[in-house]
């Protein structure tokens, strides 16, 4: 044990006596240096390097929570829950691409790589996805053969790092996606610490073993959507035009970027809300760059509509979808499919309290843990450690998965029928109303009990 | 080099005639059966010319083309007679493609194997991300080439831009004549005699028999960006 893993393990044990102390009369903690901002400050003078964590970001913004359904009255009509049929398959990429997928519920799992997670735990989100009848994606790192066969419909994405990116891959998945970024970090390249850069991890990405690798930001052969025009035609070239092509942008100028993608040619447009996950990210960049996934909504419709390619290409919203009131949320203001990473990867069993020995040893706890860049995962998921990526079921984890996912897909049936909707895509606008100022601005839908839209007037 | 006119293995296809969807399809039907040599006349600077070929045949390009010419390609000899566009065999992943004129900026990029040869001069960013792939330029290369290059080599026996190999990895640079400056943590090398057969291989492959290997000089990662600086002042 190095001197350092002495003094860290101290801390740990001091952290741990101070959170049994707690709160008592009299103590007056400050609302802008509160114990989390005492805790980062110092964690920063000792180590003089910014913290980078996963997850997403932690900060209560407008979110999806702040909208209410209407549901059906004197003026609408209901259909029987349970009973009446409610469709809830999409099809996305017809534009340009002789093969669309055809996914059977309008949630999709979010691109997470192979060294992020470990094999058996992206093993289990080809399981769970594909019993259920939609689709995974790949992520920073390749397309691993396990997770090929385990995917009945995969989507390979073209990052900036181009690791493992090759012709025989992008032939083999059922569409592309050109990471333009994600929410988490708009304008940031991925990151994976020398923990998780395995031999087979650094192999695959031709990467030297064990270094802290930082990924670009920019993608090498392309620079703005004039380029990307063409990127995407070469692509279609390659694949001779069988494969819906996504585009994916992290949300910050969601009309303008969602117009130049669909101006470029996607197929679809994967819009990443700020409380996207990330595998690691540094945390400044997660909680302080980007726009709630509320906000981002309406513009990108917006921009779908004045193209008049609204339902023509897709959208998928990502960042922050939990429940299948999410999910109906973000179908009624105008998506035509959600995303899940990070609610999919605590389906699998992520921050269970299953664990909470295993969390309480690397001195976090079960609901808090965030380190996914360490490797040191208790359930296994993110880790590239093959002891502890051992401990995951990955037949489990698809069960768990697949459950979840049909869970959803049922809340989001009994909001649509309660709606009088017999497709979850006839959700719209006006069956909404929000709870705050913010969220009826953001999400363009009256104040509950009023008819006040702010900002209404301004578009 | 090329192919000659009236062999009648050689399929000639006109992109003043033939859809260019139509000319890539062919090319990669050819594995089903199908003229292992081709000729492609009037390019007109058309994008993805040849892009995705996965089969050992040859193909002269007849003309300059426009981005991505021979994007990720496998196994095919790919000749432009003429310039290159952005992206010149970006991606690339074994065969060869030669390039008679001047290539744009991000030739080679992310390219993971096989040999890549420039005889003009490469635009910026030539070699960035590369992952594996040869270039040899026999001309100049503009700024920031190889940044990020994690393997391979690259050969330039004219002058480097600016910024040559910013954060790079485990690539090899040799440049053999100025180079406008090294970026963040690119440095100068010892040029050892495995070196010296490594350049005199990849100068002899690429047909450029007018460039010493002495006269080189070699470049590549400190190494010092490789993982985070983490105090510990406690």
């Amino acid at each position: 044990m190095t001197e350092f893993d002495t003094l860290g393990k101290a801390r740990d044990e001091l952290e741990r006596r101070a959170a049994r102390r707690g709160w008592r009369p009299g103590l007056r903690e400050s609302a802008l240096f509160d114990r989390n901002v005492i805790h980062e400050i110092q964690r920063a003078a000792r180590e003089g390097i910014y913290d980078i964590r996963g997850f997403g970001a932690k900060r209560a913004v407008p979110h999806f929570d702040d909208l209410l359904f209407l549901g059906a009255s004197m003026s609408r009509y209901p259909l029987e829950g349970y009973r009446e049929r409610c469709d809830t398959d999409v099809v996305l990429g017809d534009r340009h691409a002789a093969r669309p997928l055809h996914l059977e519920i309008p949630i999709t799992i979010a691109g997470m790589s192979f060294g992020a997670l470990s094999g058996p735990a992206k093993e289990a989100l080809g399981r769970g996805a594909s019993e259920v009848g939609t689709s995974t994606t790949t992520g920073d790192g390749g397309m691993t053969p396990e997770e090929r066969e385990h995917s009945t419909t995969l989507v390979y994405q073209l990052l900036p790092s181009r690791y493992g990116m090759n012709p025989d891959d992008l032939r083999r998945a059922d569409a592309i996606e050109i990471v333009v970024g994600q929410g988490a970090k708009p304008g940031g390249g991925g990151v994976l610490l020398g923990q998780k850069i395995s031999d087979r991890v650094a192999d695959m990405r031709d990467l030297p073993q064990g270094i802290d690798q930082r990924s670009a930001c920019r993608h090498p052969d392309w620079t703005g959507p004039d380029d990307l025009e063409i990127k995407i035609h070469e692509l279609r070239e390659i694949t001779d035009w069988e494969k819906p092509i996504f585009v994916k942008i992290g949300a910050t100028r969601p009309y303008f970027d969602v117009a130049l993608a669909v101006k470029a040619g996607a197929d679809v447009v994967v819009l990443d809300g700020m409380q996207g996950g990330t595998a690691a990210t540094q945390e400044v960049f997660i909680e302080h760059v980007g726009i709630p996934t509320l906000s981002a909504i309406r513009p990108a419709v917006d921009a779908l509509q004045d193209l008049d390619m609204h339902r023509r290409v897709q959208l998928v919203v990502s960042g922050g979808v939990r429940s299948g009131a999410d999910v109906a949320k973000a179908l009624a203001l105008g998506a035509d499919a959600v995303s899940i990473g990070v609610a999919a990867i605590v389906a699998l069993g992520d921050n269970s309290p299953a664990y909470e020995d295993g969390y309480e040893e690397i001195a976090t706890s079960a609901g808090f843990y965030d380190d996914w860049h360490e490797g040191r995962d208790p359930a296994g998921i993110s880790t590239q450690d093959d002891a502890l990526a051992a401990r995951f079921d990955p037949r489990l984890g698809g069960r768990r998965l697949a459950n979840y996912l049909r869970a959803m897909v049922l809340e989001t049936q009994t909001i649509a029928r309660a709606c009088g909707k017999s497709h979850v895509l006839n959700l719209e606008p006006e069956d909404l109303v929000a709870l705050t100022v913010e969220a009826a601005a953001m999400a363009r839908v009256p104040l509950a009990g009023t008819g006040w839209i702010p900002g209404a007037d301004e578009r | 080099m090329r192919a000659p006119d009236d062999d009648p293995v050689v399929r000639t296809v006109d992109l003043a005639a033939t859809p260019l969807r139509e000319v890539n399809a062919a090319l990669h039907a050819v594995e089903n059966g199908g003229p292992r040599r081709w000729r492609v006349l009037n390019p007109r600077g058309a994008h993805a010319v040849a892009a995705g070929i996965d089969a050992p045949i040859e193909v002269d390009v007849e003309g300059h083309v426009g981005y991505y010419c021979a994007g990720m390609n496998k196994r095919a000899m790919v000749r432009v007679h003429g310039n290159c566009g952005t992206g010149a065999a970006e991606n690339m992943m074994s065969g060869t493609v030669v390039v008679d004129g001047n290539a744009s900026q991000s030739a080679g990029a992310t390219g993971r194997g096989g040999l890549l040869v420039i005889r003009g001069d490469a635009a910026a960013r030539c070699g960035i991300s590369m992952k594996g792939l040869d270039i040899v330029v026999r001309g100049s290369v503009g700024h920031m080439s190889a940044f990020m290059a994690q393997r391979g080599r690259l050969v330039v026996c004219g002058d480097a831009g600016d910024a040559l190999g910013d954060s790079i990895y485990e690539a090899h640079l040799y440049v053999r004549g100025d180079v406008g400056g090294l970026g963040a943590d690119c440095v100068g090398k010892e040029l050892r005699e495995d070196h010296h057969a490594e350049l005199r291989d990849l100068l002899e492959r690429a047909g450029v028999d007018d460039c010493e290997p002495a006269d080189f000089r070699r470049y590549g990662s400190a190494r010092r960006l490789y993982n985070f600086h983490v105090d510990h002042a406690e």
